[in-house]
């Protein structure tokens, strides 16, 4: 099934009549800095070039376009409401201007903050992170100002084997050791945390669910043997879709909690970002986030800076506002009654696709899943294909693939992610193309129903091209 | 509204999972967590909600502003918006199968291809956060390719910047030093660059223009100072029709705030950091790059590239912990250039010198005011140093709707009462008097 395009659409410096404009005489600014020959970029008129975009639009799978099961990615629907909102001309303000003149996105970050609170099971939140990777850079710092102020040198993060690549690159973007531990059954290995802890360790970075989707059953544990060795207790907020409305980090012990607010809460991913990274914390770590945050007093909402322990700033401005107001509107629409329904049909509907399939693929660890689950993608070796194989074989059957080769300590990884937004008549579509293909899968194989066909990803490293420059030169 | 399509099959699949309730798949979360719902109100219609928070936007109010410092309300054509608002681009996610991602990554590709155009380098990524983190990767990276601990900047750059590159060089143990400006000018001290300069500076940065809307006229000579250490030049991008690209004087990395191209300010977020360098350095870069290969049927096609540097592969020895990046912004970036045309980018440029000068010299007319207060040519900003107590001013202009630009009072103390004033092509001539009339008419302050 066709659900792209496949045009031979050129380049846009490849479009209309070639640009030969020189720069008229320019002594507007200083002769030493005046550019001499304009950029190639093309002079051409808007029909060619929303045509030209419109076209490569046609060539790209989204969500809107159907099923993106995405593992770790939580590739949901997002209401048209959402994006309507975020355009409308009240949100387009300068983030220097007089806080009188902003109350309204004053007042939607302060109860945006407050609605993470309380989803989090968390005291403070700040909204400043740009994405979940920027979060857990923000949390551990705080964590560093955190064991600083106690006169406290601890130069190491704990991870488990599962933990998402951004984890271990924060944690030495950060300053810190990273120390990974192996799992058992899937999850936390006890035994290993409890040999790794020392008063070395600053952090210990956890995802509950775990990347393999299975919940930490011994998450209280945990946090006792992490907080008695005097460290803090991470949770990365990738999965929280599995758990909204069910239970709270904070709840199980927690410390510092990042939200991907593209993710669990909806705002469309942008084709790589913009997302969102709030971080929320317990009191004791209130004062360590980054300036400023939003406050209420009186009748007015305005920013605190006077927070003489603050970290400072991780970013410019306060946030990805836009994305904030995003995933405060889908908060409204949801309320505390249907992010309920959220994590409770999320994993429904993987655990009754894990079901279905789990007869066809391998499934390391029988436990219980929640919002994903990963199969093995073994079994194809036997038949002469991997895994890659597979994800491209699904292409052509219109769907987006599952995340592949990831968590590394899964054999041929095919980590699948349907979200709740997704429909029965869908999923089944995707588990009858995935017991097809398990049956005969096809080594090497190219698709034929997309906008290309398999892509030579080693020939672009090989002969690097990545510009229209470098094409030019070539 | 529904978005949730199987709350009516939910008996149906838990049927065929073979469990009777819901609450059995959340039985391994442990009893004493498990809470019954949030505390947060019921959800609402879609049209309860958009009233409710139109409402709450309306107390937002729009004033003629003459704010910037990096973030500008330079106008975003519709065409913009149309192109970026296909969801097939703006519900998919970063191009994992590139079979089925042609259309974003080749618009990536196209946006690395128009940056590396303006500016003068080999190659850009398919973006950062904002300028600040692009400066905070950028120093990282020159520390990664020298081996070396220290780093130059300006000392007249975003209190902002100031703070994250203090966050983002903690963990490599960076020291990062200052050097001042000419007091007459605004430019780079280069005397003093040259004394700061040692055999463990990894890297040197410049912008220009400056923070202060200043274009460095003698930036050619900085690299002459700086030799083998490596420059990095902070741009506004849309300056490039006219000024020459930082390739042509010596640049080895390029960032800046792409924000001013196609997209809106959004109260500070969503921003573009643009991030751009020479081929040579392209495997110690941060985030994400596409590159042009082929299909299997000889097609020419793009796909992610150089991944080996990244989060994903390289966990703790990446050269960089971003994954989510500011890709639709970057989208909005390649529309807006696309439909300028390089014809366009050098006419807007020429139209916000032309108007900068203009305003500037209005205000210098007035009693109490200097403007500009460097003897330089300005881009698109300009410091106003005045007798009278900005702070007040800000209120008295207030009151008539209008913000006369960023205080920079208690950042650059030394410069007293300063403003930083900044003009767009969206300005008219009548906006310009209307903040110079009324700056006229505030006395007794």
């Amino acid at each position: 099934m066709f659900r792209q395009a496949r045009y031979d659409e050129p380049l846009i410096f490849e479009i209309g009549e070639k640009n030969t404009s020189e720069p008229q005489t320019n002594n507007i600014v200083p002769e030493k800095l005046s550019r001499k020959k304009l950029p190639d970029i093309p002079n051409l008129t808007e029909p060619e070039v929303v045509r030209h975009y419109t076209r490569l639009s046609q060539m790209n799978y989204g969500v809107d376009s159907g099923f993106y099961p995405l593992g770790s990615c939580t590739m949901k629907y997002t209401p048209k409401i959402v994006e309507e909102i975020a355009g409308f001309e009240e949100v387009n303000m300068h983030p220097h201007q007089d806080e009188s003149t902003v109350q309204g996105s004053l007042k939607i970050m302060y109860e945006l903050q407050e609605m993470l609170k309380e989803i989090g099971g968390v005291d403070e939140v700040t909204l400043q992170p740009a994405a979940g990777a920027h979060g857990e850079f923000t949390g551990l710092l705080i964590a560093g100002a955190y064991h600083e102020s106690r006169n406290e040198k601890r130069t190491e993060v704990i991870l488990p084997d599962t933990a998402h690549g951004t984890n271990p690159a924060s944690a030495h973007m950060a300053g810190y050791d990273v120390v990974e531990i192996p799992s058992e059954n899937g999850m936390v290995n006890l035994k290993a945390l409890k040999n790794a802890l020392s008063e070395k360790t600053a952090v210990f970075m956890l995802t509950n669910p775990n990347t393999l989707g299975i919940f930490e059953e011994n998450v209280l544990d945990i946090a006792e043997m992490v907080h008695e060795a005097g460290a803090l207790l991470y949770y990365d907020g990738a999965n929280l879709n599995a758990v909204i409305g069910k239970a709270r980090p904070g709840d199980m012990g927690f410390d510092i909690v990042h939200f991907n607010l593209h993710k669990t809460f909806c705002t469309p991913h942008g084709g790589g970002g913009p997302g969102a990274g709030p971080v929320g914390v317990k009191k004791f770590l209130g004062k360590f986030l980054p300036v400023p945050v939003v406050e209420h007093g009186g009748k007015k909402y305005y920013f605190n800076y006077d927070k003489p322990d603050s970290i400072g700033k991780i970013k410019g401005a306060y946030g990805n506002f836009a994305v904030l107001l995003k995933a405060y509107v889908y908060i409204k629409l949801l309320g505390g009654n249907g992010l309920k329904k959220v994590s409770e049909i999320a994993v429904l509907n993987a655990n009754y696709m894990k079901k279905k399939l789990e007869k066809y693929f391998e499934l390391p660890h029988k436990n219980l899943r929640k919002h994903e689950f990963v199969l093995s993608g073994s079994k194809l070796k036997e038949k002469n294909a991997r895994t890659l194989d597979a994800a491209k074989m699904l292409l052509d059957y219109g769907l987006h693939a599952p995340t592949i080769y990831f968590p590394h300590l899964v054999d041929e990884a095919i980590m699948i992610e349907p979200t709740e937004t997704e429909p029965k008549y869908e999923m089944d579509r995707f588990i009858d193309a995935m017991i097809k293909l398990s049956e005969s899968p096809l080594k090497n194989y190219s698709p034929k129903n997309t906008s290309a066909g398999k892509i030579d990803e080693a020939g672009a490293v090989k002969d690097l091209v990545l510009s229209w420059k470098m094409v030019k030169e070539r | 509204m529904n978005y949730i399509p199987n709350l009516e099959f939910k008996e149906e699949i838990l049927k065929e999972i073979g469990i009777k309730r819901i609450d059995e798949l959340f039985s391994d979360i442990p009893e004493i967590v498990r809470i019954n719902r949030l505390n947060l109100p019921d959800g609402k219609t879609e049209m309860e909600v958009k009233k409710e928070i139109t409402c709450t936007l309306k107390k937002n109010k729009r004033t003629l502003s003459f704010l910037g410092g990096g973030i500008y309300d330079n106008y975003v054509p519709s065409a913009v918006k149309a192109i970026i608002q296909r969801s097939e681009f703006y519900t998919s996610y970063t191009p994992y199968q590139p079979e089925v991602s042609q259309g974003m990554l080749q618009a990536m590709f196209e946006y690395q291809s128009m940056i590396a155009e303006l500016t003068g380098m080999d190659a850009a990524n398919a973006s950062m956060y904002d300028w600040a983190t692009s400066v905070a990767e950028a120093v990282l990276m020159c520390s990664r390719i020298t081996k070396k601990n220290e780093f130059i900047i300006p000392k007249n750059i975003h209190w902002e910047k100031k703070s994250v590159l203090r966050n983002y060089t903690k963990g490599a143990k960076l020291k990062i030093k200052e050097i001042g400006y000419d007091e007459k000018t605004g430019e780079i001290n280069l005397d003093e660059l040259k004394s700061t300069i040692n055999d463990n500076t990894a890297g040197v940065y410049v912008e220009n223009p400056n923070f202060f809307g200043v274009l460095e006229e003698n930036v050619a000579d900085i690299k002459n100072i700086v030799g083998k250490t490596l420059l990095v030049v902070g741009i506004n991008p849309l300056t490039l029709g006219i000024i020459k690209p930082p390739g042509e004087y010596g640049a080895d990395i390029v960032v800046g705030e792409g924000q001013s191209l196609g997209s809106p300010m959004n109260f500070g977020g969503p921003l573009l950091g643009l991030f751009a360098c020479k081929k040579e350095y392209v495997r110690q870069m941060p985030g994400r790059l596409i590159g042009m290969t082929k299909d299997s049927d000889g097609r020419t096609a793009f796909c992610m590239t150089l991944q080996t540097r990244e989060q994903h592969i390289r966990r703790e020895k990446a050269a960089s912990n971003i994954c989510t990046n500011e890709s639709l912004c970057a989208l909005s970036a390649v529309a807006y250039l696309s439909l300028l045309g390089s014809d366009g980018l050098e006419k807007i440029g020429k139209e916000l010198v032309s108007k900068t000068k203009f305003l500037a010299d209005e205000i210098n007319k007035i009693d109490g005011y200097k403007a500009p207060l460097f003897n330089s040519c300005h881009f698109n900003e300009f410091v106003v140093k005045t007798k009278k107590d900005t702070n007040r001013i800000h209120k008295r202009l207030l009151e008539s709707g209008i913000d006369a630009g960023i205080i920079l009072n208690q950042h650059f103390p030394e410069l007293g009462n300063s403003m930083l004033c900044t003009v767009s092509e969206t300005h008219s001539k009548e906006d310009m008097l209307r903040l110079v009339d009324a700056l006229k008419e505030v006395k007794d302050v």
